[in-house]
């Protein structure tokens, strides 16, 4: 298939291969941002190609997997409400809250909706103007400009049964909490080739600088993080700190600048609580207080109440490359997917689940032919 | 006698992750074998049922028969390549063709909901009918219920089917063994694709078809032309994916399968990338997969691709010595990974 299978090429993985092991002389390690990229990792073995000096350790952009448990609380006591129709992305339906999760509130009555946009929610609001629908706004830089552009549409057509339920979150202020962090064991980063179609990478340029770190923005098919992985290891091994482009079929400096007004029209940049990794200054965002009306928070006045998460899940560790999911006692025994602790075994993109349904091992064959 | 017991104890619920039923337990993943290991299997617990087929092969005054039943809701009635009338025929004869059987005769019980347009009813009937015919099955009892306006949808089917197994070969999880290869006669996910198509209006430049179709007299061919068919299992709800494992776990094999020799057409393949899915995990109605020996099966994959059904037949993998039950895939660009059962159904994901 065009433009899919170009980028899966067993061949050209393997010359891949042998160049980062060319080039490699010393051990690494490198984190990729994005929870697609660690799916993508894990699904097609990327890993496997790489010398077994290199480590890669998965970072925390999965906006599934740190969307507060409170959050997570809230969606479920809104989605439970009889005059509310809840929609949301489909893979945030099973992450558990402290007692269930959207699945079980479905089946309680609650009525909640897969949507694929968030303007397919303003549409149902339109269809149903006896009811007050949601939509859960979950996700990075990527997913803000629609969620943007729902509450500005709301706005302009004066859609008042329509609100939004925020937990977004951005990927540079995780980025910095990482790299400042005393266990910090993190060298160079793949950074989330789709955040930076939004947002372009300028924001990435003084991160490097100042934690003279390198960092590649990096694509999500297995060549694309072949393609990445190496460039990184290519500046490591030259002494060079820089952010370099390995996605230009998709992202440009400077980014999508429509998109990103429409995001600071209708957003501010907020504190967030991360799941695992707790409050982050200015690495969220909330409405601006001209669209305060459509804050599902506000409307349903939601109480604000903090959650203890469960002491055995350790994925505020695998969150921040500190661990790796297999290093964890409970992983797949007393956290499965059926039965998870924490939301990385929830979440397809979570570290935890990934390496449940595509692993349940540490990677040790390697498959470099030739060298 | 002492799992019956533990079965009374553990009562009333023995399963202890949900309270209550989740869509996710019809979902043909996890979930749903929980219900089967957890729920029914002790609760009728017999040497049928233990054999964890698609349908009971049973001996009856001296005529060895099949028996299956299934039941269809299906949203939307009416989609690309079929309807909710011919899946309840096909699905039930091709529970019964997986037994190796000749399907006979079929029962269907259609529970309707109040204010169906009679219209609906009748091509829905008509549909059922011509399906009958096509794969040469009589319809030979029936019921029908009617329910209040709002506690269905639309129409559900129930049918089941009896059929006469006619050759001496056991087709059944357990006799699969290490050394069999893994055939499937054709590309995966079409009719998943089309029914998903309909239901969030997705349009493409030519419309996805379902595949829904009867197997059973190309699995009779291949029977009548003695290939040493184990086991057969046609992928319906959760896939490739999940028969392969429901096999594994049953016969106590690993599996070994190649991602780049299972066939996905291209637009299938397109509709995953942009809905999040994996072809492996999505729904099929006129697929199946068969273990053979490898001394026959040059000979089964002629037979299958000079069929209609199996035009692009394929060798996808084999039975491994591995015990555990798992089903091992090596990727596109050449590394293993486990192909594991989903927990229920595929669910879209954000990014």
């Amino acid at each position: 298939m065009r433009f899919i299978s170009e980028y899966r090429d067993a061949q050209a993985a393997q010359r891949y291969a042998r160049l980062i092991q060319r080039i490699a002389t010393r051990p690494w390690t490198l984190m990729e941002v994005c929870g697609g990229q660690t799916h993508a990792i894990v699904k097609f073995g990327i890993d496997e190609f790489l010398p077994e000096a290199l480590t890669l350790v998965h970072g925390p952009g999965c906006p599934v997997c740190v969307t507060s448990v409170e959050l997570i609380d809230k969606a479920i006591e809104i989605a439970s409400r009889p005059d509310v129709i809840f929609c949301s992305f489909g893979d945030m339906l099973r992450v558990p809250g402290t007692k269930k999760d959207l699945l079980s509130a479905k089946a309680n009555g609650g009525d909640v909706r897969i949507v694929y946009s968030p303007l397919d929610a303003l549409r149902i609001a339109q269809e149903n103007p006896s009811k007050e629908v949601v939509f859960f706004a979950v996700g990075f830089e990527t997913t803000a400009p629609a969620n943007a552009m729902a509450v500005y549409q709301a706005y302009q057509q004066n859609i008042r049964n329509f609100s939004m339920l925020v937990s977004h979150v951005l990927v540079p202020p995780a980025m910095e909490a990482l790299l400042s962090s005393p266990h910090n064991r993190v060298q160079g980063f793949l950074a989330a080739g789709h955040v930076c179609t939004v947002m372009g990478y300028t924001e990435y340029e003084p991160i490097a600088k100042k934690y003279r770190v390198p960092i590649v923005v990096t694509g999500f098919e297995p060549l694309d993080i072949l393609q990445g992985v190496y460039m990184c290891v290519r500046q490591l091994e030259e002494g060079r700190a820089e952010v370099e482009n390995q996605y230009t079929r998709s992202v440009r400096r400077e980014g999508n600048r429509v998109a990103q007004q429409l995001i600071r029209e209708v957003f501010r940049v907020i504190p967030r609580k991360w799941r695992g990794m707790g409050e982050i200054p200015e690495s969220g965002l909330g409405l601006q207080p001209r669209f305060a009306e459509y804050d599902a928070e506000r409307r349903f006045g939601v109480a604000a109440h903090t959650v203890e998460e469960s002491s055995e899940c350790i994925s505020g560790l695998i969150l921040q490359g500190i661990k790796k999911p297999h290093e964890c006692p409970a992983f797949g025994t007393r956290c499965t997917p059926e039965h998870p602790l924490g939301a990385t075994m929830v979440s397809s993109e979570g570290a935890c689940a990934a390496y449940y349904r595509y692993r349940r091992m540490p990677a040790t064959a390697r498959v470099i032919k030739g060298s | 006698m002492a799992e019956r017991e533990d079965f009374m104890l553990s009562c009333p619920i023995p399963i202890s992750e949900y309270p209550q039923v989740l869509l996710a337990h019809g979902g043909g993943g996890r979930l749903m074998h929980q219900l089967i290991e957890k729920i029914f299997g002790p609760a009728f617990k017999n040497p049928y049922l233990d054999e964890r087929h698609d349908g009971a092969i049973v001996n009856f005054n001296g005529a060895k028969l099949a028996f299956t039943t299934d039941s269809y809701v299906v949203r939307p009635l009416f989609f690309p390549g079929g309807d909710i009338g011919k899946l309840a025929i096909y699905g039930t004869v091709n529970d019964l063709a997986m037994c190796g059987a000749r399907p006979l005769f079929l029962s269907a019980g259609l529970i309707l909901e109040e204010g169906l347009p009679m219209e609906t009813l009748w091509r829905v009937v008509r549909s059922m009918q011509q399906a009958a015919e096509l794969a040469g099955v009589q319809l030979v009892t029936g019921d029908t219920k009617v329910v209040d306006k709002g506690k269905g949808d639309g129409v559900f089917i129930n049918t089941a089917g009896i059929g006469s197994i006619e050759h001496g070969v056991s087709i059944l999880p357990k006799n699969v063994k290490p050394g069999d290869l893994i055939l499937l006669n054709g590309d995966i996910g079409r009719h998943g694709i089309a029914v998903m198509a309909v239901r969030e209006g997705l349009a493409f430049e030519s419309e996805i078809e379902s595949d829904s179709a009867p197997m059973n007299r190309l699995v009779l061919r291949l029977l009548d032309a003695g290939i040493a068919i184990h086991c057969l299992r046609d992928l319906t709800r959760g896939g490739l994916a999940s028969a392969l494992n429901e096999i594994a776990q049953a016969a106590g094999t690993g599996i070994a399968v190649e991602e780049s020799a299972i066939p996905v057409r291209d637009d299938v393949q397109g509709a995953c990338e942009l809905l999040g899915l994996d072809p492996l995990y999505v729904a099929n109605e006129g697929r199946f997969i068969a273990f053979v020996s490898p001394s026959d099966v040059e000979r089964a994959l002629e037979l299958m691709r000079a069929d209609d059904l199996g035009r692009n037949a394929s060798l996808i993998g084999r039975v491994t010595e591995d015990r555990g039950g798992l089903v091992r895939l090596q990727s596109h660009i050449g590394a293993n990974r486990i192909l594991d059962m989903l927990s229920g159904e595929q669910l879209p994901r954000i990014c």
